[in-house]
């Protein structure tokens, strides 16, 4: 892939230098890069068109998880498109086989509260297959959507490779599959420029009249969700900790305050002292680990913590590029990163401090300025995702309908 | 530029609208040439750009950043090793990049640029330099971001063309005692209008021996206020106007940056060329300029101030990927680490490379592929790569270069420098502050302007005695010889290679500058003569009136007498210019240098004759009849000093010959003057007759390109000779 390579190089760097910051941005921009990969890569006549496929991605996608590890959107979004590959290659070579004529129609309507779209994604694959692994939750009882755990996987197959038989030869299959992979990829962007408006949704669910709201720092999945419920005519008031060291919690207070929304600025230690009027805590999340643990800026913890002995509702809003299949513990996890302590003092102020150094020349003033906190599962009282509300200890379930098991590690196999 | 500022400037002028529609592209030249000698003996090897700093070569630091604050495309001029540097381009992937979003490199080469002012007269002859650049040295670590700095200097210059260059700088507090900052930079005085942030003076090299800075008047009348500054660290980052190229080309003596170019500037009141200034608030910017600023970057980088550029974000090898681990230590996934050894906080620790057992690595970076033996310890030291350290070494506050081999037991001081390749033997001790490399000293530095202080002549007395190099093992290792050269080849006492003398910067420089922390006796030292000064304060309120002890500082620590004095003569003689010293107080004083520096009464007479004219020349402009009229005017009001020292025809003869000299070497804009000037020394009793038939005489035996002088005033000496003559016959 030539021409992809100065793209996908322009794309590390960018990472590297944290040119690209946050999830949202990030995994955006990793979708797009790897449609272009997908687009650029040269179908081969060899038997398995898929295999070839999903080697070019995965070794591009190697490089931008190494490039920053810590954004872990990058290799979420590297493993649906793996995904995606794998069931656009099971579709093809399934529609053949199978004539089920489930017509695409009806198949819109069945899951019309998740995406309107015409055209099938992986998301709606996963939904339906996500609906087939769960129990009916109250939602989908109350919508009356039927759950049809026979139809979705085949349904889909159908619709994406309608009225196409597999005997029309290798190379109009091989451009099939890759017209299907980018396009599913393009669904997968639009998913991630819109996750807002599904979580947001939800929010007159959760916001009650004269409820106090607690954030930290700021996050978009927040101000959506708190914007959404503001329009629905619900009033609230909303305590925004300032997220030191970046202080983030400042613009989000003058956003909320521009919308009309109450809004009280605190520091971040006076969490606890607040906590008590406070009925929900509605934070947003830099990743969620498979075990329902959270990844988010720093001080979250100590929230969740205060809020758990107040008994205060902690809720985790994210959009779906957020999960991550890791765990924690995984060795590949980098949980943290440390920036510039520039953040929290003055260089030129403290200058002459830095001289100052122990006998054995070790310095005496060190700054520490990490990134991100660890909330652990059993804080978290909710998840909200563009797919619904879900508790913790669901989210290794909701997790694997978006990843397969064996791209967990994003590695090119020794063969290629 | 932002679209505000585009569409502003529109309006004011809608002539040009073409090329404000389009700004053109943000361009950046890059030093690669620090042109200073103060990372010898490792820059004899490799240029001082691609030496690593954590792991990384500092120009890659450099362009990284250039990069990322948005620059388009950058020149990067390359002076010595220049084939290195290149490659080194060529290599990482700089050069010949192209495209959107990527910063285009080009280098430019040159070999005989001896200053950054001939590096930016070579850019501005090749061309290229389209709109404002920045002008940055390949050894500037940074992560500020360039936009607020770029659009004040964009919305000033429209308003004002004068403004030509904006010079960022940095809050930093100077040490009290030793007068530099963190950086082992001296400290720097600036005056700056606080309003308009207008850069109103600047002094560097503002040494503690002067307790005062000498303001001109006017910028004091001129201005309602301005603000004094001693806690600014020059980061030597500026955004310049394309003027500023041809400003180096029209003042072809511009050579330093600051001393020259700056100073040039805020005295040249005539073009009016400002200069303004920019703090960095928030980010991090510092250039290294010496061993110090070496270890305080480094530091600094491993502390992270540097971020993005630290060693596990962002490292320029594919393979060797670091990742910090608690307290502040790097380290790469493969390093080969012994159970018992111990890593302290704040180090780093390059891929491939092994530690044996009780290890000690204590604020130290370890290159790539080092092989560290048993019970070894290393502190504040940096280890390149490819280094072998035997069992029971002790490094402590050094630079050790690749490929170094320290066999068992050798211990290495404080504040040395290991040159690439150096062995030390067993159980060899290198002394504290020495440099030792595989190349010789070299015996003669150019001693061009930018050089000299940097380094000229060598000092016999200030080589680090040899003797010192002691053993502390059975095998006493005592030197053979004492070498007369300052540079002795040890291959006898155990190392392998050169040890360099100091330079004339001498041991005063050697604790200032070096990697080693400051040593406490020094400190203490300070702290008196701190005390010390406060109590005389008094004394030293005339700041016309030198010091007494800045005298015999000087005189003690001097090694070549006579280019010394002169230069002392000559300052002493600028003060005296300035107004604040009368004609009996200079000549004690001249006296009393020359008793200092224990020379002849015909030296001073020289000296003395060249700060006058050296005084008409300043106040002269180009032309040769001005030069004329105001050396008279010099010789016409010094004439009574010189004749205090032309008592003899020796002193007299030694007059002309330094005025000879001048004209031929030093100032050549006397020498179509020379028969002109010669009669008016004569006329003005400073030289006698004899002194003038002696000095032809003497010449005629001399060389042609000798004669030259002495033919262009034979007129005068046949005038002379005539006129005896008719003495002669008068008296008969």
């Amino acid at each position: 892939m030539p021409d992809v390579q100065p793209l996908v190089r322009d794309f590390v760097l960018k990472l590297k230098r944290r040119k690209v910051e946050g999830s949202h941005a990030v995994a955006r921009q990793t979708a797009e890069l790897l449609r272009s990969v997908v687009s650029q890569h040269r179908m081969g006549s060899s038997a398995n068109q898929a295999a070839a496929l999903a080697d070019a991605v995965r070794a591009v996608g190697e490089q931008l998880i190494a490039a920053n590890p810590i954004e872990l959107a990058v290799g979420n979004i590297v493993r649906r498109v793996l995904h995606i590959i794998k069931e656009e290659d099971i579709s093809a070579t399934a529609v053949g086989i199978e004539g089920l004529s489930v017509t695409v129609d009806s198949d819109d309507e069945y899951d019309s509260e998740h995406d309107d779209r015409p055209s099938l994604s992986a998301a709606v694959l996963a939904a339906h297959a996500r609906n087939a692994l769960r129990a009916p939750s109250l939602q989908t009882l109350l919508e009356d959507i039927p759950v049809s755990p026979a139809i979705s996987r085949t349904a889909s197959s159908a619709g994406d490779s309608d009225g196409k038989s597999k005997s029309a030869g290798d190379k109009s299959s091989t451009r099939k599959l890759k017209h299907d992979v980018i396009a599913a990829i393009g669904d997968l962007i639009d998913e991630i420029d819109s996750c807002y408006e599904p979580i947001s949704e939800q929010a007159v669910e959760l916001i009650h009249q004269n409820e106090v709201i607690l954030t930290l720092g700021r996050s978009r999945t927040v101000k959506e969700f708190l914007y959404a419920a503001k329009e629905k005519k619900r009033s609230f008031r909303v305590f925004v900790a300032e997220g030191a060291p970046r202080y983030q919690g400042h613009i989000l207070a003058k956003e909320l305050v521009e919308k009309g929304v109450q809004t009280t600025v605190i520091t971040d230690s006076a969490v606890f002292a607040m906590i008590s009027r406070v009925n929900m805590v509605i934070v947003g999340a830099h990743a969620v680990m498979a075990n329902g643990g959270v990844i988010a800026p720093v001080g979250m913890n100590m929230v969740a913590l205060a809020a758990q002995r107040h008994a205060v509702p902690f809720v985790v809003v994210a959009g779906s590029h957020k999960l991550c299949p890791l765990y924690p513990h995984n060795p590949e996890v980098s949980l943290n990163e440390l920036k510039s302590p520039s953040d929290l003092l003055d260089f030129g102020e403290f200058s002459d401090c830095m001289n100052f150094s122990t006998q054995d020349g070790s310095l005496l003033l060190n700054v520490v300025n990490p990134t991100f906190d660890y909330v652990p599962p059993k804080l978290v009282s909710l998840f909200i995702t563009d797919t619904g509300g879900h508790s913790p200890s669901y989210m290794y379930r909701l997790i694997a309908e978006y990843y397969s098991a064996d791209d967990l590690v994003v590695r090119r196999k020794s063969t290629s | 530029m932002s679209k505000k500022s585009r569409s502003r400037g529109a309006a004011a002028s809608g002539d040009d609208h073409e090329d404000l529609a389009r700004p053109p592209p943000l361009q950046a030249v890059l030093l690669a040439d620090s042109f200073t000698l103060k990372f010898r003996p490792i820059t004899l090897e490799r240029p001082k750009v691609l030496l690593p700093l954590v792991h990384m070569p500092m120009i890659e630091y450099t362009l990284t950043w250039l990069e990322s604050a948005g620059v388009d495309e950058a020149f990067v001029f390359c002076c010595a090793h220049s084939h290195q540097v290149k490659e080194y381009l060529d290599k990482s992937g700089w050069a010949g990049k192209a495209g959107a979003g990527s910063m285009a490199v080009t280098a430019v080469e040159s070999h005989d640029a001896i200053s950054a002012g001939d590096a930016l007269r070579v850019i501005y002859e090749r061309g290229g330099i389209l709109g404002d650049f920045v002008l940055i040295s390949g050894d500037t670590i940074s992560n500020m971001s360039l936009k607020d700095a770029l659009q004040e200097h964009m919305d000033r210059k429209k308003k004002d063309p004068l403004a030509v260059m904006t010079m960022i700088l940095k809050h930093s507090k100077p040490s009290i005692l030793t007068h530099q900052t963190r950086l082992g930079n001296d400290e720097i005085v600036m005056a700056i209008d606080p309003e308009t942030k207008e850069l109103l003076y600047y002094e560097d090299r503002a040494d503690n021996s002067h307790l005062y800075v000498t303001i001109d008047k006017d910028i004091l009348t001129n201005n309602s206020t301005l603000q004094l500054h001693n806690d600014m660290e020059d980061c030597y980052i500026d955004i310049c106007s394309p003027e500023v190229l041809s400003l180096f080309t029209d003042n072809f003596d511009y050579q330093h940056l600051r001393r020259h170019f700056v100073k040039g500037l805020l005295v040249d009141d005539i073009m009016g060329y400002k200069i303004y200034t920019h703090e960095l608030r928030s980010g991090y910017a510092a250039r290294i300029d010496n061993f110090r600023s070496y270890d305080t970057v480094s530091k600094d980088v491993i502390q992270r101030w540097t971020y993005p550029m630290v060693p596990d974000v962002i490292s320029n090898r594919d393979c060797s990927e670091s990742r910090l681990h608690r307290q502040g230590i790097y380290k790469a996934s493969d390093v080969t680490l012994s159970h018992s050894a111990q890593i302290g906080a704040n180090s780093v620790v390059g891929s491939a490379t092994s530690i044996g057992d009780h290890c000690k690595i204590l604020n130290s970076v370890i290159g790539e592929d080092c092989k560290i033996g048993k019970n070894v310890l290393i502190n504040g030291s940096y280890i390149w790569d490819n280094v072998i350290i035997e069992d029971g070494c002790k490094v402590s506050n050094s630079l050790v270069c690749d490929g170094v081999h320290l066999k068992a037991g050798a211990i290495v001081e404080p504040g040395c420098v290991l040159s690439f390749n150096v062995e030390v033997g067993k159980n060899v001790v290198v002394p504290a502050h020495s440099k030792v490399s595989l190349l010789p000293q070299p015996s003669n530095e150019d001693s061009d302007e930018e050089l000299e202080y940097a380094d000229t002549n060598s000092g016999v007395t200030e080589s680090p005695p040899f003797s010192s190099m002691r053993s502390n093992g059975d095998q006493a290792t005592v030197p053979s010889e004492e070498d007369e050269s300052e540079t002795s080849k040890i291959g006898t006492c155990g190392v392998v290679g050169y040890i360099w003398a100091s330079g004339d910067t001498g041991i005063l420089e050697d604790w200032r500058q070096s990697i080693a922390p400051i040593p406490k006796e020094k400190l203490e030292e300070l702290q008196h003569a701190v005390s010390e000064d406060d109590g005389s304060e008094d004394e030293s309120n005339n700041p016309t009136l030198p010091d007494k002890d800045d005298f015999s500082d000087i005189a003690v620590e001097d090694d070549d007498p006579f280019s010394k004095f002169e230069k002392e003569v000559e300052e002493t003689f600028q003060r005296a210019l300035g107004g604040g010293v009368n004609r009996d107080n200079l000549i004690l004083e001249i006296n009393g240098l020359r008793l200092a520096y224990s020379l002849q009464h015909a030296d001073c007479a020289g000296a003395v004759f060249y700060s006058v004219m050296k005084s008409a020349l300043v106040a002269a402009q180009s032309t040769n009849d001005t030069l004329l009229k105001t050396t008279a005017e010099a010789l016409g009001k010094w004439k009574d000093l010189l004749r205090n020292y032309t008592k003899t025809v020796d002193e007299e003869m030694e007059i002309l010959l330094k005025f000879e000299e001048m004209c031929q070497e030093t100032t050549k804009e006397f020498s179509p003057l020379f028969s002109k000037i010669l009669p008016y020394l004569y006329n003005e009793d400073v030289v006698s007759e004899d002194a003038i038939m002696r000095w032809a005489e003497e010449k005629e035996h001399a060389d042609e390109s000798d004669k030259v002088f002495v033919k262009q005033s034979e007129a005068f000496i046949q005038w002379l000779k005539e006129a005896e003559e008719e003495d002669d016959e008068e008296e008969e």
